[in-house]
């Protein structure tokens, strides 16, 4: 065995340009995959966190009807025993308790259906990130009167900028149409144009009062330590109200989060499998090349098994050089614009309206590295057995004449 | 002619009886390589077998070798008809058997002459220290104990063509085969070569069976066997 390990590595290096442009071909393969599917797989997280810190939160516990027609009479029961538990579960990091009313947004210039938000600012600062996405204005801390959180798209559509009067219109639990005046105090931006364009915020008292809804809730968000405790705290809390994970609330991003895996396996595997023709290419030219030196060693002695094994362990040291090169290059180009990002400006508006930023942070799970390299080599093993049973099949007679 | 019979006594190490290896059998095209050759060779004999191209030299060394089957008859190596062995029987025999030296040398170019030199001994998983001593004796036998860690792109043919001698007589083969041996040398290394066969023939007792055009080795083989359109036309014992 040690004597067929030398042969093949030596044999590796006799053609140093061949060898060297399927190491490289393979490299690039790997590089150019794992690294698509890190941007991929990037801007997927970064898709889902955007959701999550801009509204969705990992938790939300509304009452079982209130998602089906956000009809304002469907609140939540007993939330004096729900902040209990909130207050006192592990690994719920805070909570923001919500009033949603579907409404219109008026100005003189037009009017907008959105989303109104009645919250806690200093509760929902805890849980989204609305706070630290003002444009211009302030946080709802410096109005006194009726203030309003809007989105900068929203703006641009109302022609509204900070102090503007706002009329939003609502209907009250009695359904009577109300129109309030508000004032802009702060102009938002998320990475996501349709949430921007559909939603306000604004305090709770203001619009509690207004609706007569004073003392209830249409939707508590809770934000986890981390996303993987969602569904243990979910289990957790006691309610006769609809705790739904964020992958239940919003399925198309848990959808994409999940298919992502399978999605990165099934590229991989279009590459591995051009991968694959090239290695048979190669090695295939380099026995049929060999064929006299192939022949002598059938000849003289060698069984089939061993000149088997001699081929298989030549494609075996080739990938065996590449394939750490190219994980090791993908894992530092994915490492470093994981942390700098890749500028997408020119096509921002296209990722915001998917909700994604337009920097995008590359990422992939560690145990993906392994996946693919264990893939790699058994993608390599299986190229290799066509050029090996081509050596097998030689004639020693014919294939040790002189040319 | 009448067909010998196969001696099971010791002495012969080669046997053929009644060899055919017709190409094409039964078509138009049909090509009689071997006519129906047989023939013994005894240990240590030191046989040319000659003949004009096409006359089935190299196909009697195939069938001999055990690298190419014959259309019909029996190939003794010993009392072993190796024409009954399976594939596998037959590369496992070639390799403790028969040693092989080739018209185009056939190292392994990977190789430096020491490890060409004890390839097959590896093959055979003989231990270090004994392929060590047996290919030390063997390279200084053929005179490239200078040689002995270059590779074969750094020597010339002649030197490629001892090795190759070297590695063939390494395992302790009952006899070597070897296909014009001399054609890609210079006279020089042609006389070098055969003093070198000549002496291990004598000093080893190996046998040896060649395959040749050249005058040079026909004149010091102690037979020679001519062939023609596949059948032995002559066979003679050379007075050396």
């Amino acid at each position: 065995m040690k004597t067929l390990i030398l042969i093949a590595w030596r044999n590796v290096w006799r053609n140093r340009l061949r060898s060297g442009v399927v190491i490289l071909s393979v490299v690039l393969g790997l590089w150019s995959g794992l690294f698509v599917m890190a941007m991929t797989q990037g801007l997927n997280e970064q898709r889902m966190q955007s959701a999550i810190t801009t509204y969705l939160s990992h938790l939300q516990i509304h009452n079982p009807g209130f998602l089906e027609n956000y009809d304002k009479l469907d609140t939540l029961s007993h939330t004096s025993v729900l902040e209990g538990q909130l207050d006192t579960l592990p690994h719920v990091r805070s909570y923001s308790e919500r009033l949603i009313l579907q409404g219109m947004a008026s100005t003189a210039r037009g009017n907008y259906g959105v989303q109104i938000m009645g919250i806690f600012p200093e509760q929902e600062k805890e849980v989204t990130s609305i706070a630290g996405q003002l444009t211009e204005g302030t946080y709802l801390n410096q109005l006194k009167h009726n203030p309003v959180l809007i989105g900068e798209e929203l703006a641009r559509r109302l022609d509204a900028r900070i102090h503007s009067k706002v009329v939003l219109n609502f209907q009250d639990a009695s359904n009577n149409t109300i129109a309030a005046s508000f004032r802009v105090e702060g102009i938002f931006k998320t990475i996501n144009s349709a949430f921007d364009q559909g939603t306000i915020f604004v305090k709770y008292e203001d619009i509690a009062g207004l609706t007569g809804l004073q003392g209830k809730l249409h939707e508590v968000a809770v934000l986890c330590d981390n996303i993987q405790q969602a569904a243990p705290v979910k289990a957790r809390i006691r309610t006769a109200d609809q705790v739904e994970t964020w992958d239940e609330l919003a399925p198309e991003l848990g959808y994409a989060q999940r298919t992502m895996s399978s999605f990165i396996y099934i590229f991989m595997g279009i590459i591995l499998l051009a991968l694959a023709f090239g290695i048979v290419n190669t090695m295939l030219m380099a026995v049929l090349e060999r064929k006299r030196e192939l022949g002598m060693l059938l000849s003289v002695g060698m069984n089939k098994k061993r000149v088997f094994a001699m081929i298989l362990l030549e494609t075996c040291f080739l990938v065996l050089i590449a394939t750490p090169a190219g994980i090791m290059l993908a894992f530092l180009t994915i490492r470093y614009f994981g942390e700098h990002g890749i500028d997408l400006s020119v096509v921002a508006k296209g990722l915001e309206s998917l909700g994604m930023g337009a920097r995008v942070f590359t990422s992939l799970p560690a145990t993906m590295y392994l996946d693919i390299t264990l893939m790699t080599l058994a993608v390599a093993l299986l190229s290799a057995i066509v050029p090996a049973r081509r050596a097998l099949k030689l004639n020693p007679a014919e294939a040790v004449k002189p040319i | 002619m009448e067909i010998p019979e196969i001696k099971k006594d010791g002495k012969n190490v080669i046997q053929t009886r009644d060899l055919y290896k017709i190409y094409n059998a039964g078509k138009g095209s049909e090509v009689r390589a071997l006519n129906g050759v047989s023939l013994s060779v005894d240990k240590g004999e030191f046989t040319a077998i000659v003949g004009p191209s096409g006359s089935g030299k190299s196909t009697l060394l195939n069938m001999i070798g055990g690298l190419d089957e014959p259309t019909s008859g029996d190939v003794y190596i010993d009392s072993i008809n190796i024409i009954d062995l399976k594939e596998n029987e037959l590369i496992n025999f070639r390799l403790h058997n028969i040693g092989f030296v080739f018209q185009a040398y056939n190292l392994i170019p990977v190789l430096n002459a020491r490890e060409n030199a004890g390839f097959i001994m590896l093959l055979q998983h003989t231990s270090g220290e004994e392929i060590d001593k047996r290919v030390d004796a063997l390279l200084q036998a053929v005179g490239l104990e200078k040689q002995a860690l270059k590779r074969p792109n750094q020597m010339s043919g002649g030197q490629q063509q001892r090795v190759a001698v070297a590695r063939a007589l390494a395992s302790k083969p009952k006899f070597v085969l070897a296909d014009e041996p001399t054609a890609n040398l210079d006279s020089k290394s042609t006389s070098d070569l055969l003093d070198i066969m000549v002496h291990l023939n004598k000093t080893e007792g190996m046998t040896f069976i060649f395959s040749t055009h050249d005058q040079r080795v026909i004149d010091r083989a102690h037979r020679v066997i001519t062939l023609e359109d596949g059948r032995i036309i002559t066979d003679t014992q050379e007075p050396n």
